[in-house]
């Protein structure tokens, strides 16, 4: 049987969305620092701004540099086309804005980043938009959660900071059983080590700040769509479905079928919410983008051997990450991420919060700071910094405790990491 | 828009506006194999704020419309005289891409009172479908629809580059045809491979024929539409530089001045 012959993964890091133009042939991705663009002709302005024809008009809709960022993740993570944004949260915003109304609900994993928590918890519901948490460990729970005015089932790869592995298609078919997609957040396994929609998956969003771009210089990040999700059928997304009178009354679904949800974000969320990515800000991503893959292979092997120096060693309570053993999801992260389940882990320390903040002190190597996915290993200790206000049960009760440290292994060289993991674990038993 | 036709529900997407001239030009699109009207969405809104009447349907099984799929070419023509007496269209432009040409090509040999100028976009005289792609696309899966898409455009489509931004040609073509109710595309891709009236079709054709090839179409290429340039018939080609057999994708600009004038001429 033959097969197609589509360019791999390693090579559309490199190429995917950028040609070198016929003028200059310049190799690297030009920054196209500009806010707008010239018209041809009135009848050309009036096509580009009534979506007749395709073409940038206004950098805060689209722009050349950033352009083929979009297309290269879309085309990464096997999707129709991607939005880019100002950030990762920008993105989470963009698509719930787009999907959903004042009285939409969304059922949510619990293990979801702090900024992601707090914009379900306190934000959307000023705007009418509720949110019940779930355990991501548990499906039946999302099903549950699940009400007719739910409007989209969320939640991360690899939780945060539990590094939980979601059963992406487990809960795919209790979303799509509902008729509302799963939208993803895929910032901790990148579309190197996973790609969601090959397990259901229908929305994909990334903070483009973190592996993506790896260098921890660039803030970014967009929505990828599956094109998968059948909104007609559903027909609990007006927005998509029904002329929109703000865009001289496109149907989206009628007018660009699966590239609905990326038309939609665009036209309405990029031109009234605008929170766009800088072509600055596109270009150094799209310089991490390009190395994807060879360090996302370190990575997770620094990872693993970190992870394993940590497990063995007598200062530590535990380890959180799944490619122990005794992680609850090590064999769902055999299935689901092979390649490895990500970089970021999360140890427990024996002699509570102060032992915590003793090892922060003292590591040389690692850097201490909030980022993660950054090519340098960081770490943080949420007690005594992020999370510093919180009583030891409040912490238990967060799933983080006091004697938690959050560690994003970084591409040094693995034995430095362990070595000076090892000192400042010494150190942090010397009261 | 949509109309019930035999109990059935037939859907064509407008571009958005439907011109109130009654004098105003009709432009019938139809799609490939395994598509539907979407696939004209770079041309349909720019072709009807023109003032041209888009009728992109979506063939019986395909996209809005109910099946079951047809069998056929012939059974597909009649379906499409049959829509346009009941939307009481009169006289119209025909275009197909790909399947969709050699459905126009029956259509207007078949009626040719309605029709004032036939288009052709990725079109040959026969096309043969290899035995392989119809079984992929018997089993169901990803596979035809990768081979369809991997085939279907030029190389510089591969790497990216979509007019449109921020999307990405190869992942919509894969999902176009994976959105498709299972079978279509193979009982398409049938109806393709035993086709064999094209050049029949054509020689019946009084009207103006135009046909869009791709320089680098590898599903109908250049030289497998010679016999229809060499049929006597009144056709005229243009052959896009660097382009597949998704010329609507590639070249979409293109593509739009082309079925304008078409529309316009006709």
């Amino acid at each position: 049987m033959v097969a197609p012959k589509f360019y791999n993964f390693d090579t559309l890091s490199l190429h995917a969305g950028h040609t070198p133009d016929a003028e200059t042939g310049s190799r690297a991705v030009p920054i196209y620092q500009t806010t707008s663009y010239m018209f041809e002709s009135t009848d050309h302005a009036a096509s580009l701004y009534n979506l007749e024809q395709p073409g940038h008009i206004y950098s805060r809709l689209s722009n050349p540099t950033v352009a083929v960022l979009e297309e290269r993740m879309a085309a990464l993570e096997g999707g129709v086309g991607a939005v880019a944004t100002a950030s990762g949260m920008a993105a989470i915003f963009l698509a719930i804005a787009t999907l959903m109304d004042k009285g939409g609900h969304i059922v949510s994993s619990g293990s979801v980043y702090g900024g992601t928590h707090n914009l379900f918890s306190y934000t959307l519901p000023r705007f009418g938009i509720e949110t019940t948490f779930v355990n991501p460990r548990d499906p039946d729970a999302f099903k549950a959660a699940i009400r007719p005015e739910t409007r989209l089932v969320f939640g991360e790869t690899l939780g945060n900071p539990g590094i939980e592995v979601m059963n992406l298609p487990a809960i795919a078919d209790i979303a799509h059983d509902a008729g509302v997609p799963l939208m993803i957040d895929s910032t901790f396994t990148t579309p190197y080590l996973m790609n969601p929609f090959k397990f259901g998956a229908d929305i994909v969003m990334h903070s483009l700040t973190k592996f993506c771009g790896g260098h921890g210089i660039a803030i970014g990040g967009c929505i990828v769509d599956s094109g998968a999700f059948d909104w007609e059928a559903s027909g609990k997304f007006p927005t998509l479905t029904e002329p929109y009178e703000g865009y001289a009354g496109i149907d989206f679904a009628e007018e660009f079928g699966p590239q609905a949800l990326c038309m939609r974000m665009r036209a309405e969320g990029m031109k009234d919410f605008g929170a766009c990515l800088s072509p600055m800000n596109a270009f150094h991503i799209l310089q991490g983008l390009e190395t994807l893959p060879l360090r996302m292979t370190r990575h997770v092997e620094n990872a693993i051997k970190v992870a394993a120096f940590l497990d063995a060693a007598d200062e530590v309570e535990s380890v959180n990450h799944p490619s122990i053993p005794s992680h609850p999801d090590h064999e769902l992260a055999q299935q689901l991420i092979p390649k490895g389940a990500g970089a970021i882990l999360s140890f427990r320390i024996k002699g509570g919060r102060e032992a915590g903040r003793r090892f922060i002190e003292r590591v040389e190597l690692a850097s201490h700071l909030a980022n993660v996915g950054d090519a340098k290993t960081l770490v943080i200790h949420p007690g005594s910094t992020t999370h510093q206000q919180m009583s030891a049960e409040a912490l238990e009760a967060a799933g983080i405790g006091e004697n938690l440290i959050r560690v994003s292994v970084g591409i040094e060289d693995a034995g430095d990491i362990i070595a000076d993991f090892k000192t400042a674990l010494r150190a942090s038993q010397r009261g | 828009m949509q109309l019930e036709m035999n109990g059935k529900h037939v859907h064509w997407a407008t571009g958005g506006m439907v011109s109130e001239d009654a004098d105003a030009p009709v432009l019938v699109l139809l799609h490939g194999a395994g598509m539907d009207g979407t696939i004209w969405q770079l041309q349909s809104r720019y072709l009807a704020h023109r003032g041209v009447k888009v009728m992109a349907l979506d063939l019986p099984g395909h996209g809005a419309s109910d099946g079951p799929v047809l069998e056929n070419i012939s059974d597909m023509a009649d379906w499409v005289i049959a829509v346009l007496a009941a939307a009481g269209v009169k006289r119209a432009v025909i275009a197909g891409h790909s399947m969709g040409a050699l459905i126009a090509l029956q259509t207007a040999a078949r009626a040719l009172e309605y029709f004032s100028a036939v288009g052709l976009l990725g079109c040959a005289a026969e096309m043969p479908v290899h035995p392989d792609l119809i079984k992929a696309a018997e089993a169901g899966g990803a596979l035809a629809p990768e081979l369809v898409v991997d085939w279907g455009f030029g190389t510089p489509s591969h790497k990216g580059g979509h007019p449109q931004p921020g999307l990405w040609a190869m992942g919509a073509g894969v999902r176009l045809l994976m959105n498709a109710d299972p079978g279509v595309l193979a009982r398409d891709l049938v109806a393709c491979d035993v086709y064999k009236d094209a050049l029949a079709a054509l020689g019946q054709i009084t009207v103006p024929v135009h046909l869009i090839s791709g320089d680098q179409d590898k599903m109908t290429p250049v030289k497998a539409a010679v016999p229809l340039l060499q049929s006597g018939a009144a056709l005229t080609q243009t052959v896009l530089s660097k382009t597949g057999h998704m010329m609507m994708v590639e070249r979409p600009r293109e593509v739009a001045k082309m079925l304008l004038d078409l529309a316009r001429t006709g």
